[in-house]
């Protein structure tokens, strides 16, 4: 492995982060447990889970590593992931297989399983919010569920996708608790038929604040006792202003750019250690929130860039010692990685609309690039306002190869967040967070709640509604293949079934959506979004500003060319039969090369700016949008779409036969909004184009995948011309390009001898991940990522 | 004029010729023929077949679609007697392994010029446009050439032309005022060593060359060094002599180092490969004779691209 960090004690403490191999941590669970046997029936429920926080930050073992500067550990030391029984109840089943699967592995210690066994499931098992959903469903939902038309987001996994605002950087939590009870004060008993309901939130949200300031009080003291114990000179010091910082953040604003590191940091480990929503509450907008303490504290010389620099990547080590929650079962297929997709965007605008590029961007551009670590996700918006510079300096960055940063465009989320009703100030703090997914950040609840395997509902359409792999009747029965006499009457079928689909989701999103406002609130993470605290709203029950709920489209490329491909040969040029096409895809293509041949070399593709299929590309982006966009959720707004796949596109993939446009069984679908793999022939400019086809701004986000050979991005010309293709993409309203850059023979050799290449990272969807801890099929499908190499 | 010309490829996201991100024609068919050409399917002027033999598993279904009966099976696989078949493409589509594939398409201006539109977003963000080139562009016919290039300024997209420099003094002067720039080659001085290597003379080349600068063209001076051909430091500074005494105003100077990527296209042509015998120029070589050009007062030097 090699050595990264600007010093000694950066390096060290990387080096503890990347080579430890996560384990799970039940103290949390212990605790819990305890506390609900104590407390449930006593307590309102808000408050109960208020009270969860707090005895375990009042409990936990805390943990201050050697040289650290920026404190605090979710679990007992770096690497301990917790358990969430409350949401997900693992069987002894789950947790060997998360102790002896090779990838994403977790270890569990003899004593786990029992507690596991013996407590944990007893009490939770029927208790768990994944078994009340489960339980809750209908056969049509469990059946599109079970067999891959779409996923379930909240089954193992709480409302995240939020990011922070710059609210606890001016505002401690003892000033936020005051603000609580003073709305608590005013509630209107007499008129207002919610006035108890709001009473039991806001007493939790109190309560929440009491449990952050606990930590960094007891945080505090642990700091001065082992300065007290410390020789060193210079760590006692060290030691002593972590204390001092303790004492004052969280529960005051932070005085300095080292406290408002370290006040982000406590808040970031009370979301999600209270539960462990997606996305793990990334700081969001870092830049723009740290720059007022960094002016503040240079101008007084307390700091330099080393410094600032520094804390900065002690920060970084932070978040790369949480590994995501364990997952099992379709949720980890859906998202297999240790990444927790905490993703900071830099740069970007300001909320009055001017250039927010400052020095602590590039401090963090310098950051990312010497720490070389899966998280956080480190991203950058780029606006028309962007410099230059800045630019230049976030590719040169990027063409090293390994995905960070990939690149935003400012101007496409602030007016994707407008379309969606944003005010223009919230739309500015905005940005996109996991993976591409657009937030007003700060003031908006904004769900992912699955994805849609749109390939798949092609497939059922060509086969009256029966799924060919399962056998199962899942769609209606609207005629087979060769009943549609042209493509109008296919397309027809097809976006019935797409109606059917989405709305058996969208039918159980609302019952998901009520189980967890009623039995899962989140009140601390209420405490830091407007505006839960003024209505006395928990985030999970409408509390916030804006309420979107997400769905993610998955495998437009697949879709598309698929559909071109029976329209072309079937219905426009007769080069074949539906029968035939119908026979070659039940037989997986198997003798019937010719007709493989013309679907896979001689139809239009999307991905070539060819009108022919990108016109269809549009035809289902448009009839998807019609379906979602728009349509009322049950906190009070509405859902979004977006068109992106984590690693969902390998298991989609995984759940069909073969596809129209020669893709084989089983092999992954196309991901995020780039062409299928090997379909795109014309370079990048031709990818762009195709892409900027969709209506970017009707979406909250699409992702889009190009992979170069460092060849084409070398020298001056190269690196200036990356930045010229981003901003054209982005002139074009693209929302989001990243890059890997990579040679495939180097990838082969890495899948060969994964022991030589520890360090290779690459780009997988909205995230980075090492080559090693990929699937294989999620391997060769980064692969064969079509490679554009033309110089 | 002619109604279409043919075209062996249309390359886009080209960054390392010209400026900034452009798109290339490539017109086929070169009047001369360079040893060490990594575009031989672009030298001759008619349509001409790529096959992959080596791959080829004789499953017969081009064989039977040709309507010239050029296909016949040798030892399991199909052989394409290149005297016989027309370039007319039947098979292309009927070899399951995409093994056969024609060069050489018939374009019309009009289809040109929206291919060429096609990154028009591209060109405005980086300052780029679009190259002819080929093959020779300067051979192809030049009411064609002379066309495209006024629609393609009528409508503001940024022109240069990539030329070996054979043709009338005449053809230049036509199209001159829709030039922005003129990457012209020049291979070696010495006339024999030229016409060994080429097959032409150089003589008409440099006289072209000369009345274009004269004519106040925009020009990027290109070299493509062969280690045995014209690099040694004697080679170079022939070059450089004349374009001094000429008074050459070359904007930029490109040493592009010989590469053999080209080597594997003789072969599905049916053409015997002659460039074993070259090589490519040590770095630190091009490196030296980058400074001489600088020192001989042309500050743009760059190698490769």
């Amino acid at each position: 492995m090699e050595k990264r960090g600007m010093n000694e004690r950066i390096q060290k403490l990387r080096q503890e982060s990347v080579e430890t191999q996560p384990c799970l941590d039940m103290e949390r669970a212990k605790i819990e447990t305890e506390t609900y046997k104590r407390y449930e029936g006593e307590l309102s429920i808000p408050e109960l889970r208020a009270q969860v926080l707090y005895d375990y930050f009042a409990q936990k073992t805390l943990h201050i590593g050697e040289g650290e500067l920026i404190v605090g550990e979710k679990g007992k030391a770096p690497l301990n992931a917790l358990t969430f029984p409350e949401l997900c109840c693992h069987t002894l089943d789950d947790m060997h297989m998360m102790n002896d699967r090779e990838l994403i592995r977790f270890q569990v210690n003899d004593e786990d399983f029992e507690y596991q066994k013996n407590v944990i499931i007893p009490y939770w098992e029927k208790r768990s919010i994944r078994h009340k959903i489960v339980s809750s469903m209908t056969d049509e939902w469990r059946c599109c569920y079970e067999n891959g038309l779409f996923t379930e987001f909240m089954e193992q996994r709480g409302p995240g996708h939020t990011a922070g605002a710059d609210k606890f950087y001016y505002k401690g939590f003892a000033e936020i608790k005051a603000e609580i009870e003073d709305t608590i004060e005013n509630l209107d008993f007499l008129h207002d038929i919610q006035a108890s309901d709001k009473r039991d939130e806001l007493r939790a949200m109190a309560k929440a604040c009491d449990a952050i300031m606990l930590l960094g009080a007891r945080y505090a003291l642990l700091a001065e006792e082992m300065a007290d114990a410390e020789e060193d000179k210079k760590r006692k010091c060290e030691l002593l202003q972590i204390a001092e910082n303790c004492r004052v953040v969280p529960a005051h604003k932070p005085k300095t750019y080292w406290q408002a590191i370290q006040t982000y940091w406590f808040v970031h480990l009370s979301v999600t250690s209270e539960l462990n929503p997606w996305d793990a509450y990334s700081p969001g907008r870092l830049d723009q929130h740290l720059y007022p303490f960094y002016e503040k504290d240079v101008g007084a010389e307390r700091l330099d860039d080393e410094k600032a620099l520094e804390l900065l990547e002690c920060l970084w080590i932070k978040f790369n010692n949480q590994p995501a929650p364990p997952k099992v079962g379709i949720t980890l297929k859906e998202s297999a990685t240790y990444t927790d997709f905490a993703n900071i965007n830099t740069g970007g605008i300001k909320p009055d609309g001017s250039n927010g590029v400052n020095e602590v961007s590039y401090l963090i551009l310098d950051c990312m690039d010497e720490m070389k670590l899966l998280q956080p996700s480190s991203n950058v918006q780029i606006s028309r306002k962007t410099p230059d510079r800045f630019l230049k300096r976030a590719c040169e960055i990027s063409r090293k190869g390994w995905g960070q940063p990939a690149f935003y465009n400012t101007e496409a989320i602030i007016q994707e967040l407008l379309n969606a009703g944003k005010s223009l100030e919230d739309a500015r703090k905005g940005g996109s967070s996991g993976c591409v997914e657009t937030g007003a950040w700060g003031s908006e609840c904004y769900i992912l709640t699955g994805y849609l395997n749109i390939p798949k509902i092609l497939e059922l359409t060509l086969n009256d509604g029966l799924d060919p792999v399962s056998g199962k009747q899942i769609g209606p029965k609207l005629g087979n293949a060769t009943d549609f006499k042209s493509y109008e009457e296919l397309w027809d079928a097809f976006e019935k079934q797409m109606t059917y689909i989405i709305d058996i989701k969208i039918a159980g999103n609302n019952v998901i959506e009520k189980i967890y406002e009623k039995y899962m609130p989140v009140p601390f993470l209420s405490t830091i979004v407007y505006d839960c605290i003024s209505k006395g709203k928990d985030y999970n029950g409408g509390g916030a500003r804006y309420n979107t709920k997400y769905i993610q489209g998955t495998g437009i490329g697949t879709v598309t060319d698929s559909l071109a491909a029976i329209r072309y040969n079937v219905y426009d040029k007769n080069k074949f039969s539906m029968e035939e096409l119908m026979q070659a895809l039940k037989d997986n293509f198997n003798g019937h090369e010719q007709t493989w041949n013309l679907v896979k070399n001689h139809t239009p593709k999307y991905g070539n700016d060819d009108d022919y299929a990108d016109a269809i590309m549009s035809q289902v982006f448009g009839a998807y949008a019609n379906l979602v966009v728009g349509r009322p959720n049950m906190l009070g707004g509405t859902y979004q779409i977006d068109m992106l796949p984590t690693t969902c596109h390998v298991y989609f993939g995984e759940v069909m036969g073969a596809s129209a446009n020669g893709r084989l069984a089983h092999v992954p679908i196309s991901e995020g909004i780039s062409p299928e793999k090997g379909a795109d022939v014309h370079g990048p400019t031709a990818v762009v184009n195709s892409c900027a086809k969709m209506d970017h701004l009707r979406t909250g986000g699409t992702l889009l995948n190009q992979k170069f050979t460092p060849g084409v991005v070398a020298g001056e010309a190269g690196l200036t011309q990356m930045g010229n293709l981003v901003r054209t993409y982005f002139n074009m309203d693209g929302h989001h390009i990243q890059f890997n850059v990579v040679d495939r023979r180097i990838l082969l050799e890495a899948q060969k001898h994964p022991e030589d290449y520890k360090d290779l990272i690459v780009r997988v969807a909205g995230y980075s991940d090492h080559f090693r801890n990929l699937s294989r099929a999620l391997q060769d499908e980064i692969i064969n990522r079509t490679e554009q190499s033309f110089s | 004029m002619k109604e279409t010309c043919l075209i062996t490829d249309i390359q886009r996201y080209c960054i390392h010729d010209g400026d900034g991100i452009r798109t290339t024609i490539f017109f086929k068919g070169c009047p001369l023929h360079c040893q060490w050409c990594h575009n031989p399917e672009s030298q001759c002027f008619l349509p001409q077949l790529l096959d992959n033999q080596g791959k080829c598993t004789g499953c017969e279904a081009c064989e039977i679609t040709c309507p010239s009966r050029a296909i016949s099976l040798r030892d399991k696989k199909a052989y394409t007697n290149r005297d016989m078949c027309s370039g007319c493409g039947s098979c292309e589509e009927f070899c399951f392994q995409s093994l056969r594939e024609i060069s050489g398409r018939a374009y019309t201006v009009k289809q040109l010029f929206d291919e060429a539109c096609k990154d028009e977003m591209f060109y405005q963000e980086s300052g780029g446009g679009v190259t002819l080139s080929g093959g020779e562009v300067m051979a192809a016919d030049i009411e064609f050439v002379l066309k495209l290039l006024k629609k393609l300024n009528r409508f503001g997209i940024d022109c240069m032309i990539d030329t070996c420099g054979l043709t009338a003094w005449d053809n230049f002067e036509r199209i001159l005022p829709f030039v922005h720039t003129f990457l012209y080659d020049i291979k070696v001085m010495d006339e024999q060593l030229h016409v060994k290597y080429t097959g032409v003379s150089n003589e008409k080349i440099l006289t072209n060359l000369e009345k274009l600068s004269m004519a106040g063209a925009r020009i990027y001076i290109r070299i493509p060094v062969v280690k045995e051909v014209n690099g040694s430091d004697d080679a170079m500074q022939d070059i450089i002599s004349f374009i001094r005494e000429r008074r050459i105003q070359a904007e930029k100077i490109c040493l592009l180092p010989y590469h053999n990527t080209g080597s594997a296209k003789y072969a599905r042509l049916g053409i015997a490969y002659q460039g074993e015998l070259f090589h490519k120029p040590d770095t630190e070589e091009l490196e030296h004779w980058k400074a001489l050009f600088q020192q001989a007062g042309y500050p743009q030097v760059q190698i490769g691209g």
